[in-house]
């Protein structure tokens, strides 16, 4: 077992004001463990998420990764070149909404290729031949390799949207409700498929959602917030079946069976 | 294989006037390798609570559950995940899958997820799932649809396509008819030849009494008996 943290999280802080968006999160993600992140409406989880991603600047705190290159480092130091870099390379974030991480104006092949060429592929062929092999493992067909994500179903975009975050081989996948909003048929061909990615490619992945069922399957581990708060974490199965903090035992106990 | 030392469980129930239930209080036991132990006890006793301890889905108040040297009660969850993922099996009451996929696959996962390549640990999916007689028809198929005693056979596959050292069966042959129960009891035999640690809740008497070397009374736990 190795004993380098992929990613290492510190007192993250983050305050909207006066209002408390998240507060002193901490915890460490092993390479190829996936958490999940649940907790109701408004308890800090997209916060926390776009702030390990980047995307949000916490106001205290630390998120140290294991880069490829130059090992453990602060992401929240680094240059704003370099954090971009990562995003692009060994990071990944899908949208619950997939319009927000797709190029809506340009092909589905369009959308994975932009991705390799990115960080720097060029032979056209050879991206054209990726993008094919990404839809077809996302199951697009490469018939629709030239249509625009406009034309696709919301499960279909969803994917799309997978495809094109997966294509350059991140080690670390941040999704915020990657299956809200879609059937529940829907739901479950894509958790099927972001499960047997996640494991092929040996991918760690952090994933916020409501939904416990959701967690139950995709989850190794959990952590419950409240209020900006971490209230409880641990093993996916131990936090749903012996919880031991009053709100998560309300969380389980108000759905039927997960 | 397994070692409890003093081990106490109790839950604590906040949405319901923080009322507290002890289930459990000192308890110890042991279970070596090829040894298999019936745990056993009125309903309510706390052996389903016992088992789910071993299983580290459970967290103990105080104690030591140790499994193949790894303490369930300290142990970060990286270490549990490892744990399950090479070592300890469990055969739950219920079959608990992603919609959609393949049973072949659902039977796959343990060894795909030890890096078995998919062929490979697809045949030996298939060569059990025979053995447990579930008809070649159904391979394909999501078991979410399947019979009580089917699922309950996929489930047992499942437990039994690794050869974990150390494995929980909680009533591996209930809902079975003759021929499968035979299979299963095959298995469970089969399995402490090789030297697997087992530890079962049965509540059918004769395949206790044919597989188990050991009962564990879980009621000698419950917090009033404790020693
Ligand atoms: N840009 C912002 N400005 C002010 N307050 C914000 C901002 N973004 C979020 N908040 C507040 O911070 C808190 C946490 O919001 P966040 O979006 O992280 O919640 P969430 O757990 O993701 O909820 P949901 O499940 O509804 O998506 C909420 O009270 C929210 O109103
Ligand atoms: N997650 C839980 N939360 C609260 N109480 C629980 C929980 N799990 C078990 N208990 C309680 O622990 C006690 C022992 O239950 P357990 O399921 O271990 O009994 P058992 O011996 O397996 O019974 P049976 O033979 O009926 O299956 C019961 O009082 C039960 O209500
Ligand atoms: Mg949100
Ligand atoms: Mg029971």
């Amino acid at each position: 077992m190795t004993d380098t943290a992929l990613l290492s999280v510190r007192g993250v802080t983050k305050r909207y004001g006066a209002h408390i968006g998240c507060a002193d999160v901490s915890f460490d993600l092993y390479p190829g463990e996936v958490m999940g992140i649940v907790g109701e409406s408004g308890s800090g989880k997209s916060t926390l998420l776009n702030c390990m991603a980047g995307h949000l600047e916490p106001d205290a705190g630390a998120v140290v990764f294991d880069t490829a290159v130059d090992g453990p480092r602060d992401t929240l130091l680094m240059s704003e070149p370099e954090r971009r870099m990562l995003s692009r390379t060994d990071w990944a974030f899908v949208h619950q909404h997939a319009r927000d991480g797709l190029r809506m104006g340009v092909s589905a092949g369009g959308n994975v290729g932009e991705r390799l060429m990115a960080v720097g592929a060029r032979h056209y062929g050879d991206i054209r031949g990726s993008a094919i092999d990404w839809l077809g493992r996302v199951e697009i067909n490469e018939a629709r390799v030239d249509d625009r994500p406009t034309t696709f179903s919301g499960g279909m975009q969803q994917r799309l949207q997978i495809a094109r975050n997966l294509v350059t081989g991140p080690r670390l996948v941040f999704m915020d409700e990657p299956t809200g909003g879609l059937d529940v048929s829907v739901q479950a061909r894509l958790l099927d498929m972001i499960r047997s990615l996640v494991r092929d490619m040996g991918l760690s992945a952090i994933i916020v959602t409501h939904d416990l069922a959701v967690v139950r399957l995709l989850a190794d581990r959990l952590m419950v917030m409240k209020s900006g708060h971490v209230v409880e974490a641990g093993l996916t199965d131990q936090v749903l079946d012996d919880p031991k903090h009053a709100y998560t035992q309300l969380l389980v106990s108000s759905i039927l069976q997960v | 294989m397994f070692d409890l030392k003093d081990v106490s469980k109790t839950f604590t129930l906040h949405n319901q006037g923080a009322a507290v239930i002890e289930v459990l209080s000192e308890a110890n036991m042991t279970v070596a390798p090829g040894e298999c132990v019936a745990l056993t006890g009125a309903s309510g006793s706390g052996k389903s609570t016992l088992m789910r301890m071993l299983y580290g889905n459970y967290r103990a108040q105080s104690g030591v559950v140790s499994v193949a040297g790894v303490d369930l009660v300290q142990a970060a969850p990286r270490e549990i995940i490892r744990l399950r993922r090479e070592v300890l099996g469990y055969v739950s009451q219920f079959l608990r899958v992603v919609p959609r996929v393949p049973t072949l696959d659902v039977v796959a996962e343990p060894l795909l997820a030890l890096g078995v390549p998919a062929e490979d640990a697809r045949d030996q999916a298939a060569t059990l799932l025979a053995r447990l007689n579930i008809p070649k028809t159904l391979w394909d198929l999501s078991p979410t649809t399947f019979s009580g005693g089917e699922q309950q056979r996929v489930n047992i596959a499942r437990g039994f396509i690794h050869p974990f050292p150390a494995l929980l069966l909680d009533e591996p042959t209930a809902s079975l008819d003759a021929t499968n129960r035979n299979v299963v009891l095959e298995l469970i035999a089969d399995a402490k030849v090789r030297g697997t640690a087992i530890i079962g809740i049965f509540h059918d008497e004769a395949a206790r009494d044919q597989v188990c070397d050991r009962q564990i009374d879980v009621t000698g736990f419950s917090p009033g008996c404790a020693a």
